[in-house]
């Protein structure tokens, strides 16, 4: 896994800070050039792991890549699912159940309709749970996906309502059927990582917000620096400037001397601001040999 | 450990059912729903003890307390029979539909000395609670004006078969998202003692409201301005703001931020100067013990929890405090009735748009009238 992952946020209108920047910033990135200029930035600076939601604009940065293989040959995607805002509206609008048949594939596979049905009535989580991860990977079809990641929000909720198989049912068919790596993003990384553990799934990877002023770290700083210390998993590091409430140097020498920290997820809009987050990180890590 | 039931499973339940879960000094002692399916489901999971009737549940598990998020027009019986059972409530808002209903269940709970809360989360949401300081400090001097919005992308075409798509269930941008940013004016200046102009309008929905707007009148002369659409999807979700004119400077806000801009003339407050302010949630928020949705959801419900422990009435969104948001809107369903005021003021040309409207809003229930607005209206 690379040390440095670029993420999707900016793209997204997404600012924990201020919506006045991620409204500016979803008009910046209306056009699909502009993302692909920044994204080949990233690239051409070494930073060649997108880590992403399932958004509906990311199809097309899937075909955009799909379309090049010469010029993207080390291009990786992180696929993070769902997306949760399509299905919270879908719930709002249509209830539980409608939601999940409106997100079910209805393109008549037999395959799907014996899983969803069967394991409808059945009142088994299994069947749906993976008909769900194979209806987000459709856009991700021929193309290098080495880790999937079940979503903070998903996450969160199966915690914290003890619904510990799903993470079971998530990893093994992530591996199963795709061949990659199974990812949490986790905003409890502490209870999660604990979860995880227990449910027997090995050195897993978790995202999760690490940052010197423990902003949005529940548990307490000190729970997560107990955790990375003495658990076995890859720990991947988000929000590591807490929106900008750090500043970058220091932020960033904070979160490298951090033990056991796999790999650092930023974003960025401009050439400038990748370059400079990846040289603040080369000085303290070595990101040989992902970055030429 | 406190026992509590959680009743009703849909979003707002099901993210309540994983913070309560979560939290060390609460015991998850029984879910309630009326989907056997989704119980089903978290039975055979997690193992919690399910049931398909609130009564029934009321009646054989050992609880001290119940989470009621459940359709809105249920809230009142249900919280009535748990109050009869002296059991504390949380209850997801709006409060009741009945301005009738508040009055007697905020009482009822007061005479037996329980804990209540409504789940008006923004008060939990720190540049929100931010301004509530810096007016209490009379940072701005006083207010003239304020304006709440809430913006988002629920309703975005005419379909939809949930409760919130009907109106005597509770439906609509007016129960469902106007009762935030009004909620918060609440909390800043009080009861209103009148409303105007309110329009409760439909853009996609049959039956409900999409967009909602009008004015409070407040004592002292500050007045208010809501503008409220649910069916904005240049929002990536819902979005609440409130900004505040005062004679010595103004306040903006929402859930990510606060600026605030101080004259010469205002009382400066602890760590703000002249001119601009601005202050980020990263620095405003508390840190929660278990975070699902943003902080202001686990806040709310760590609150409800500390005062259980400590049998402490007072508190952030009690009973009352709702009540007086269910007054509100009960006020602006009666002032949108009225339409608009015409140029021929004395025999008013109803057009058909306006008749059609005033027929959908029709209040299910009696409305009591602040007494100024009854005497403007024997003398129009």
């Amino acid at each position: 896994m690379d040390r440095l992952l670029f993420g999707d946020n900016q793209f997204f209108g997404v600012n924990h800070m201020s919506e006045e920047k991620a409204r500016a910033q979803s008009m910046r990135f209306q056009s699909l050039d502009a993302v692909i200029d920044v994204l080949d930035s990233a690239y051409d600076a070494g930073v060649r792991t997108f880590m992403c939601t399932t958004h509906d604009r990311v199809a097309q940065i899937c075909d955009h890549v799909r379309a090049d293989p010469e010029r993207y040959a080390q291009f990786a995607f992180m696929p993070c699912m769902p997306y949760a805002h399509k299905y919270a509206n879908a719930v709002t609008e249509d209830g539980m159940l409608g939601a999940l048949k409106r997100f079910l594939p209805d393109e008549g596979l037999l395959n799907a309709a014996v899983r969803g049905t069967s394991s409808m009535a059945k009142k088994d989580i299994e069947g749906v749970t993976t008909l769900l991860i194979d209806a987000e990977m459709k856009m991700f079809e021929g193309l290098s996906t080495p880790v999937i990641f079940l979503q903070n929000v998903v996450v969160d909720l199966l915690l914290g309502l003890g619904f510990n198989d799903a993470f079971t049912i998530f990893a093994d068919h992530v591996k199963r059927r795709y061949g990659a790596e199974p990812g949490f993003i986790t905003m409890n990384l502490p209870a999660l990582v604990r979860v995880l553990d227990a449910q027997g799934i090995e050195n897993p990877i978790v995202c999760s917000n690490i940052n010197k002023i423990g902003f949005r770290m529940s548990g307490g700083l000190e729970a997560y620096e107990q955790v990375l210390r003495e658990h076995r998993f890859r720990a991947i590091a988000m929000s590591v400037f807490a929106s900008g409430a750090i500043p970058a140097d220091e932020a960033i020498a904070w979160i490298c001397a951090q033990p056991n920290l796999q790999s650092i997820v930023f974003g960025a809009s401009s050439e400038r601001n990748i370059r400079a987050t990846r040289d603040l990180v080369a000085r303290h890590w070595d990101l040989e040999p992902a970055l030429s | 450990m406190i026992k509590i039931g959680v009743v009703g499973l849909g979003k707002m339940g099901l993210s309540h059912l994983a913070i309560v879960n979560a939290h060390p000094g609460l015991e998850l002692a029984a879910v309630c729903d009326a989907s056997s399916y989704v119980l089903g489901v978290l039975k055979k999971y997690t193992g919690v003890d399910i049931y398909s009737d609130y009564e029934h549940m009321l009646r054989e598990c050992d609880l001290d307390a119940v989470l009621i998020a459940t359709p809105s027009r249920t809230h009142a019986s249900m919280v009535r029979s748990a109050l009869e059972r002296d059991l504390h409530v949380f209850c997801e808002k709006p409060f009741t539909l009945s301005v009738q209903d508040a009055e007697e269940l905020t009482a009822l709970a007061r005479s037996k000395g329980l804990v209540t809360q409504v789940g008006y989360h923004n008060r939990f949401v720190g540049p929100f609670a931010e301004i509530k300081r810096l007016l209490h400090a009379g940072a701005i001097g006083t207010v003239t004006h304020a304006l709440g919005e809430a913006y988002g992308p629920v309703v975005l075409k005419a379909k939809g078969g949930t409760w919130r798509s009907r109106k005597d269930e509770g439906g609509g941008a007016l129960y469902d998202y106007a009762a935030h940013p009004l909620n918060l004016l609440n909390w800043y200046f009080g009861a209103p003692t009148g409303v105007g102009g309110t329009v409760l309008n439909s853009i996609f929905s049959r039956e409900i409201d999409d967009e909602v707007h009008g004015t409070l009148f407040f004592d002292g002369g500050t007045n208010a301005r809501v503008s409220v659409n649910w069916s904005d999807e240049s929002y990536r979700k819902m979005t609440t703001r409130i900004t505040i004119h005062g004679t010595a400077g103004r306040i903006f806000a929402d859930r990510q931020e606060i600026q605030v801009y101080l004259r010469d003339t205002a009382v400066i407050p602890e760590g703000y100067e002249q001119g601009w302010n601005v202050r980020y949630g990263t620095e405003l928020t508390n840190q929660v013990g278990f975070y699902l949705r943003g902080e202001e959801y686990s806040a709310q419900i760590e609150h409800f929890a500390d005062r259980l422990r400590e049998g402490r009435l007072e508190g952030v969104n009690d009973f009352e405090s709702a009540a007086e948001t269910d007054r509100v809107i009960a006020m602006m369903i009666s002032d949108a009735g009225k339409g608009a005021s015409t140029l021929a003021a004395a025999e008013p040309v109803v057009d058909a748009l306006v008749a059609r409207r005033r027929r959908r809003f029709r209040l299910p229930f009696i409305v009591p009238q602040p007494a100024g607005r009854l005497e403007t209206r024997k003398g129009s």
